[in-house]
């Protein structure tokens, strides 16, 4: 290990190849022969599996080979020599193929002189170019294999069949790995390099095994229990196993045992040198140790997720981390974190003892590390770690000097990353302060959900302590949540009201609400206001009332000015803007909601013009102060009045159940006529369609129309009192749709779009005639889900169901796979600061960002109305 | 058949060959060589219809969403 040259050497190239036997025998430090681990005494024995020189895992031995201690040898390989040839299961495919593109009795490729040339030449040419030569190698063994004569020697060539995992059989007669072997060692190097193989590399028959090589004990450490037993590795049970079978071989077959004994043993070995290469091979059962659990052999260490490469080679693991289940609190702020006392008490921020906080570090240090914010551990000038103890804490806080370190407990006010998988955005990782609290959850502001796609039905999170104060600094400027507020995305607020937050001030600002000081110092009781406007009026006894709208502007910063259309608005043919009868339409003037009702389109998550306007008008600081006090506002507002939801609620008058069913009927009817005009000829198919087409398409807009219809029915007799309305107007939750399915008609259900035909020859149900075109034969579900559905209906209904769920899990793994694509194609780009995006080549790849040069953080939802504005505000009036 | 002009289709936009004094400001005001521009080969269709050769900058004036309009620089490659 001493001679090892300070610089490390520089891989040009690396080349595969298959071990030859010799190559095993040559780099083998001794041969295997004994299927023993260790003496009485503990040493491992001569020649066993355990050899020393094999390499050391116990303390205190040295290495035979290296002279290494445990730690410093690397180990060495050994070697066992099998008494009969084995395939490596590894190869079969290549196997199967030589054996039927060569001849069986000259060794030749089966392939013409000229043919041969031809491939070689193309080989050549192929690799100058530097492709891959894998679809010419596959013809080149595809026209070999069907070669019937060979025309070297004129033998006939049997059909070859293989048999999982390692059998080959001619002709229905099994070929033994000797015979195998024998074929393959005959096959002139010329005719390998046709099929890519290079013979100096990589002979055909060192894929069948004579010499296995035995991995060095470090590889296979065998782990001591507490019990003082020696628990030995996977590999090393299976090595046993090879050894002892090999030894059981020797002596039969040197007894001159029966054939029929010495092939059962043959095959034993074979399987057992299988499942040590791969123990889950199909076709075999898996090798299994003796508490009935699978060997994990060699190719189980590397494959699969927590296999040696994406397991342990690119899966990244950090410290400074922690992961709980989140849970909500909307008395947080958004910018803040919740983080459990016991996460508290172990990750630390290094602090370094300067003049100025000495004092206070001496405070940490003297908590210990049992009462909070203490200090975990102290780092000495010259690097030495000392962990602070309740033996140790006095005097380490007395010895504290200047330009040590105090890793000192997280306590409120600390910056942290927060993180929810999948991290598909950059909103997905954002610094939040932290503030411990009790309990053993991450509480998180529910406002701050959506940029992360949280909820709380068992959600994990992650948290990063920053461990640098750059990072510190770096996180706090660009990461904190309150810089993300707007979405790059499309130029809004991705944080907002969700939810109750929406239908709270939904009730609150919706027309003129009377609310008493009681209630109305209430519900501001979370924010920083402490005084009241003058009152709106006073009731008939006197007192003072606030309106709703008037309650709201408290929390709104006081130079705001902007109106828009709320998302109650119905989209009338001449706005009326201000006069809005359905008080549709915001206006707020100097921080003063005087018109309009805010819901979804005002303070929701993806739409709120509210924050936008004070995210780009005054600030994100005054942004995030916003939707804290407007969250709380709306949580005590929904609080005040209540919100349920019950059956009842889908309740509609007999008068209205009447209308729906004359609808359906009629609608009913309408099909019919359909089907028969279909039936005598008569329809006419439209442009582009066949009749069977036309006929599907027309039935389904007829009954498309009329549950629509009856949706409009049901809606008419349910005004704004109604719960489940009040959500789905002011885009809180649900749509009409919803409200529609629950209470009128639950309408066609659809597989890829079309009525549902699938189930027996020509219908979908025995219920049904064969050849009915009927809507009830075909998936329309004339109930409500209040009503409850018939039995047919039920069967079409989870018909659809499950292509929805389908539909979702495929699209997820799809649109992912999609979206990694693209994000690797496009993760070195950058914009510069002339606007230019060039790669790390410095090509350009467009000569102004987007064409514009604009940041979409900072358009307004895409759309050019800066300009606008600013002539606005500066007219102070509408200018066309 | 009559012979027609690519660039006469609507969705083809204005390519045309840059003169070395335009081509040598435009260089200057991205401080790039002509290398680090995007490329377009001579097979290309567009490129035989405006007669580019290797070493030619084309020069294309395309509609924008954002902007209205915006031109991209090629090089033509072989």
């Amino acid at each position: 290990m001493a001679n090892v040259p300070p610089i490390p050497k520089r891989i040009s190239s690396i080349k595969f190849g298959l071990l030859s036997p010799k190559e095993i025998r040559k780099m083998s430090s001794t041969p295997i022969i004994t299927a023993d681990t260790y003496d009485d005494d503990g040493f491992p024995i001569d020649m066993g599996l355990m050899d020393t020189r094999l390499g050391v895992i116990d303390p205190g031995l040295r290495c035979k080979t290296c002279s290494g201690r445990a730690g410093e040898c690397p180990g060495h390989f050994g070697h066992i020599e099998l008494v009969a040839p084995v395939v490596h299961v590894g190869f079969n495919k290549v196997i199967r193929k030589l054996l039927r593109a060569t001849c069986r009795k000259c060794s030749r490729i089966l392939l013409e002189p000229a043919q041969k040339q031809h491939y070689l030449d193309q080989l050549i040419g192929i690799e100058e170019i530097g492709h891959m030569p894998d679809d010419m190698i596959n013809e080149a063994y595809k026209e070999a294999s069907k070669v019937k004569v060979c025309p070297y020697c004129n033998e006939e060539q049997l059909d070859i069949k293989f048999e999982k995992p390692t059998e080959y059989l001619e002709n229905g007669e099994k070929l033994t790995p000797t015979e195998i072997r024998d074929r393959f060692e005959n096959i002139p190097d010329e005719d390998i390099k046709v099929v890519g193989m290079d013979p100096k590399n990589a002979r055909p028959e060192w894929m069948i095994l004579t010499v296995l090589p035995v991995p060095p004990v470090t590889v296979r450490p065998s782990i001591t229990l507490e019990s003082g037993q020696r628990s030995e590795d996977d590999l090393t049970h299976k090595l046993v196993d090879i050894i002892r079978i090999n030894q059981r071989f020797q002596e039969n077959r040197e007894a001159g045992a029966p054939q029929l004994i010495i092939e059962d043993l043959w095959e034993l070995l074979q399987y057992h040198v299988t499942t040590f290469f791969d123990n889950s091979v199909s076709g075999i059962p898996p090798a299994r140790h003796r508490s009935g659990r699978p060997l994990k052999t060699l190719s189980q260490r590397l494959k699969g997720k927590e296999g040696r490469f994406r397991g342990s080679l690119s899966g990244k693991r950090v410290n400074f981390s922690a992961r709980t289940v989140i849970s909500p609190d909307p008395n947080l702020s958004i910018n803040e974190v919740g983080v459990p006392m016991p996460i508290a008490r172990i990750l630390t921020m290094p602090c370094v003892v300067t003049p100025r906080n000495i004092e206070q570090l001496k405070i940490y240090v003297r908590n210990g590390e049992d009462v909070h914010p203490g200090a975990n551990y102290v780092l000495r000038q010259d690097g030495r770690r000392i962990k602070v103890t309740n033996v140790n804490k006095d005097d380490l806080a007395e010895k504290l000097e200047f330009g040590w370190t105090v890793e000192r407990q997280l306590k409120d006010g600390d910056i942290v990353l927060f993180n929810r998988q999948p991290s598909l955005h950059k909103m997905s990782i954002m610094a939040h302060s932290v503030k411990v609290l009790p309990n053993k959850t991450f509480r998180l502001n529910p406002a701050v959900c959506p940029p992360y796609n949280a909820d709380f039905d068992g959600d994990e999170m992650n948290m990063h302590a920053l461990q640098t104060e750059e990072s510190r600094a770096e996180a706090k400027i660009l990461m904190q949540v309150q810089e993300n507020i707007l979405s790059p995305r499309f130029g809004g607020p991705i944080i907002g009201g969700i939810h109750d937050h929406i239908s709270g001030l939904f009730l609150l600002t919706r027309f003129e609400n009377h609310i008493l000081a009681n209630d109305a110092y209430d519900m501001l009781r979370k924010s920083d206001i402490k005084e009241l406007p003058s009152p709106a009026g006073y009731d008939p006894d006197g007192k003072p009332y606030w309106t709703g709208k008037q309650i709201f502007s408290q929390i709104l910063p006081k130079n705001l000015n902007t109106q828009f259309s709320a998302q109650v608005c119905s989209h009338c043919d001449t706005c009326k803007k201000e006069e809005c009868p359905n008080d549709a339409y915001v206006v707020i003037r100097d921080g003063e909601l005087i018109k309009g009702t805010i819901d979804e389109a005002a303070i929701g998550a993806f739409k709120g013009k509210v924050q936008d306007r004070i995210i780009k008008e005054i600030g994100p600081e005054a942004g995030a102060r916003f939707i804290d006090n407007m969250t709380m506002l709306a949580v005590r507002a929904i609080m005040r009045t209540g919100l349920s939801f019950g059956i009842a609620d889908e309740d509609i008058p007999k008068e209205a159940r009447i209308q729906i069913n004359e609808v359906l009927g009629k609608a009913e009817d309408a099909v019919q006529n359909l089907i028969k005009s279909y039936q005598n000829k008569e329809l006419e198919p439209l442009p582009g369609r066949t009749l069977d087409e036309t006929i599907e398409m027309s039935i389904m807009q007829k009954l498309g129309k009329a549950r629509d219809e009856t949706g409009n029915i049901a809606d008419s007799h349910m005004g704004l009192e109604n719960p489940a309305v009040i959500m789905a107007r002011s885009g809180a939750r649900g749509s009409i749709l919803n409200l529609t399915q629950m209470a009128a008609c639950v309408g066609q259900q659809a597989v890829r779009g079309e009525r549902i035909r699938r189930g027996y020859g020509g219908r979908t149900l025995p219920h049904f005639q064969k050849g009915d075109l009927g809507s009830d034969a075909h998936g329309f579900v004339k109930a409500s889900y209040k009503s409850g559905l018939n039995p047919t209906e039920y069967f079409f209904h989870a018909i659809g169901g499950r292509e929805g769920l389908v539909d979702t899990a495929v699209r997820t793994s799809q649109s992912g796979y999609l979206q990694r694509r693209l994000v690797n194609a496009l993760q070195d780009l950058e914009v510069q600061y002339d606007l230019t995006v060039r790669d790390t080549r410095g090509v350009l790849v467009q000569f102004k960002y987007g064409e514009d040069g604009i940041n979409p953080t900072k358009s307004d939802f895409s759309k050019p109305d800066t300009i606008h504005r600013i002539v606005r505000s500066v007219a102070s009036r509408e200018v066309a | 058949m009559t012979k027609f002009s690519l660039l006469d289709h609507e969705s083809v936009p204005k390519h045309e060959i840059m003169p070395e004094g335009e081509l040598k400001s435009v260089l200057s005001k991205y401080s790039i060589e002509k290398e680090q521009l995007p490329k377009i080969k001579v097979q290309d269709p567009v490129s035989k219809e405006i007669g580019a050769v290797v070493g030619d900058v084309v020069k294309i004036t395309r509609k924008s969403q954002t902007a209205g309009e915006a031109e991209y620089y090629r090089l033509v490659i072989e």
